[in-house]
């Protein structure tokens, strides 16, 4: 028998989700900058309204050139339906607002990135949501963190910036005995790496602006849904299930079925709470998403070459990235992400904070900034910078130390970002030499 | 909603709405392997505009309880059932595909409970390829794959849903393969067996649209306009941009044709 002929992943990375526009035969996605859409009648308007049709009605609440990406990270991830946002950030608070509300609770892996973090630990505590942090490697420690009112799991796959990787079958077989949804913010690994639903994701989240996008350029985020989680299994998500008094009595689960998470994130969420993404940001994340086979490709070549080279360091006390036998997830993420697993690198420098300081501010090539996943190499001190905000004991928990540099492995030819770090190492072993006389 | 039907729990459903029993009610039945979800962007329209809309899921689907119905013709006389359960003496009736030999049999078997027909990427018969049948029956999901494939036409299997954000695909998948009964196989075992549908179609009187997709690779247009000229008192509608998911791929085209049609002959 044939095999299906459906789109595969280079091709979804440059066509799904975009119908050639049939006015002008423009190839390329068209930028609507517009804020709204003009009604053909008032019957149109109100089928519109009450999501008797579908079409766009404000920007804040979707845009044409937003949803080709939609359907473009859906189509690569696999899911029945996805909503983009104007961050990462956004796309994780979404998430969770979508299912949780005022006495509900989180169990999160306690590696995450510090802005993660922070929402979970301070800001939706004031809204009534509480959150039981658990390390990634502790499988019994998630089981015993669920509670009656644990309305999901939520953690990254690589973590930020420990780089340790959750198991996420074992995670997802806990969850789904629990009947919670696990989200999953896969950033680190895209599409291209793994398939996060096949791994038992049901909610997936992004930051676009990392490796999706590509280039520094755009801020973006990206909620996908599988489209099998069982909303109606007793009572306990009744954003799903409840009639909606905001659209008549709607039940998302029974209307919509596969694509109920998105619907509700979009009618409620995008309506109230407005973290849309800009047209001319789509448009740019587009033009990223066209080329991520590529760049992942080479971003996983050039860690290689980058991890072999720190490892043989005498300035560099450690070195941490899955690829090497030595991480303790190694065979996990190996299993889980064969065909890489990642561009992070974190390793520890010889001299601590001063000379972690020291390195990077002699680096001439690569970028000392707070993002990760551009074409560039980039480069950051966690603990004064990105992680900064957490207390000693979260730090702890995060496994972050002082001499911790965090490392996004770029695009260039590594032989010219070797002969910046050389400089740099140089630079940060200066003053111990001078401390030591 | 749930009522019981044949001892077992069927579930439709009528986008949050009470049935007025002086309106007139439309039936939705999906394709194979489906479920009501499908309808969305035409029963939401209807419900709110003066009729009753019932879009089931037939047993072994959706929320339905199973086992599946075997044959076409036991899933016409379920129809009949439940609009008896639910004091629904006469319903327009739109189908899907599959659900367009239920409705052809409904139509044969219970014509005076028929008020209008919408049969919607349909045919008279609907023999299946036999490995498909077989990879279906084996719950071998190559058969969820391949349908997706070939249910969407050019422009569904590039995407451009309707509903932002939606995929076709990611979207269909999923409703086929939630179906955990072997579902599909005996769908598609169903569609296989059926004969009855030149008979069935030569005895429609009531007043019946025919929508076509142009680039249907499942019923192609065709058997799709063979089917219209069958029965007497019926009009065809192709649709350019459609493959064999019209109330999805070309969803608002649909509903205005529907819209069009219940206005012309109510």
């Amino acid at each position: 028998m044939t095999d299906p002929k459906t789109f595969k992943f280079n091709t979804k990375t440059l066509h799904s989700g975009h119908q050639p526009d049939k006015n002008y035969g423009s190839r390329a996605v068209p930028i609507y900058q517009t804020t709204s859409y003009l009604f053909q009648d008032t019957d149109h308007a109100a089928a519109l309204f009450n999501l008797e049709e579908g079409g766009h009605i404000y920007s804040r609440i979707s845009n044409p050139t937003v949803a080709v990406l939609e359907e473009r990270v859906a189509a690569l991830e696999g899911g029945s339906a996805a909503i983009a946002t104007a961050s990462g950030m956004s796309a994780m608070m979404l998430s969770l607002l979508t299912i949780c509300s005022a006495g509900d609770h989180i169990v999160a892996s306690s590696q995450l990135y510090g802005g993660s973090f922070n929402l979970l630990r301070l800001t939706l505590p004031r809204f009534g949501i509480e959150t039981t942090f658990v390390k990634p490697r502790d499988l019994e420690g998630f089981k015993n963190a669920i509670r009656p009112n644990t309305k999901c799991i939520f953690g990254e796959l690589i973590g930020n910036p420990g780089i340790e990787i959750m198991n996420l079958p074992e995670v997802s077989k806990i969850a789904k005995k629990a009947g919670i949804p696990v989200i999953i913010d896969g950033t680190f690994n895209t599409p291209y790496l793994c398939n996060l639903f096949d791994l038992g994701a049901d909610i997936i989240v992004h930051s676009l602006t990392k490796w999706m996008a590509g280039h520094g350029t755009s801020m973006g985020g990206c909620i996908v849904e599988k489209g099998d989680f069982d909303w109606k299994q007793g009572s306990k998500f009744p954003t799903m299930t409840e009639p909606y008094e905001g659209y008549h009595g709607l039940s998302f689960a029974e209307e919509f079925g596969p694509a109920a998470f998105t619907m509700r994130a979009r009618a409620e969420g995008m309506r109230d709470f407005g973290p849309s993404m800009s047209p001319t940001n789509a448009f740019n994340i587009l033009i990223g998403i066209e080329t991520l086979s590529l760049r992942m490709d080479r971003h996983i070549s050039n860690t290689a070459i980058m991890v072999e080279y720190l490892s043989s360091n005498e300035n560099v006390t450690w070195v941490n990235h899955p690829s090497l036998p030595d991480h303790p997830d190694h065979e996990v993420a190996k299993k889980l992400m064969p065909n890489g697993q990642g561009s992070m690198i974190a390793f520890g420098i010889k001299g601590g904070r001063e000379a972690g300081q020291a390195f990077i501010n002699a680096m001439k090539l690569t970028s000392h900034l707070a993002n990760v996943g551009d074409a560039k190499s980039l480069v950051i001190h966690p603990a004064s910078t990105t992680h900064s905000q957490m207390d000693k004991k979260s730090l702890e928990l995060a496994g972050l130390t002082d001499d911790m540099i965090r490392f996004s492995v770029g695009l260039e030819d590594m032989e010219d970002i070797i002969n910046d770090f050389d400089n740099g190492f140089r630079a940060s072993q200066k003053p111990r030499l001078v401390a030591s006389r | 909603m749930k009522v019981k039907v044949n001892g077992k729990e069927a579930y439709f459903t009528t986008s949050g709405r009470e049935i007025d029993q002086s309106q007139p009610t439309i039936v939705f039945v999906h394709g194979s392997g489906l479920t009501h979800v499908t309808w969305v962007l035409q029963t939401r329209y209807f419900a709110f505009h003066g009729f009753n809309t019932i879009a089931v899921d037939l047993p072994g689907h959706g929320d339905s309880e199973g086992p599946p119905l075997k044959t076409i013709e036991e899933m016409a006389d379920w129809m009949a059932t439940l609009l008896n359960v639910l004091e629904i003496n006469k319903t327009s009736y739109v189908g899907h595909s599959q659900g367009c030999l239920v409705g052809l049999e409904f139509a044969y078997r219970y014509a005076d409970k028929l008020d209008l027909l919408v049969l919607i990427n349909g045919s008279l018969s609907m023999k299946m390829n036999p490995e498909l049948l077989q990879l279906a029956l084996d719950k071998n999901h190559k058969a969820v794959d391949l349908m997706m494939d070939w249910v969407h036409g050019p422009l569904g299997q590039v995407g451009g849903h309707p509903v932002p954000g939606l995929s076709h695909i990611g979207m269909g998948n999923q409703l086929v393969s939630a179906n955990n009964h072997g579902t599909l196989g005996i769908d598609f075992g169903a569609c296989d067996k059926y004969e009855n549908g030149e008979i069935a179609a030569s005895s429609i009187t009531q007043p019946t649209l025919c929508i076509i997709g142009k680039h249907d690779r499942m019923t192609p247009k065709k058997v799709g306009i063979e089917l219209a000229r069958k029965i007497n008192n019926s009009q065809q509608v192709i649709i350019e941009d459609s493959g064999h998911m019209s109330i999805l791929e070309t969803a608002s085209e649909t509903k205005n044709l529907l819209k069009k049609f219940f206005k012309e002959n109510s």
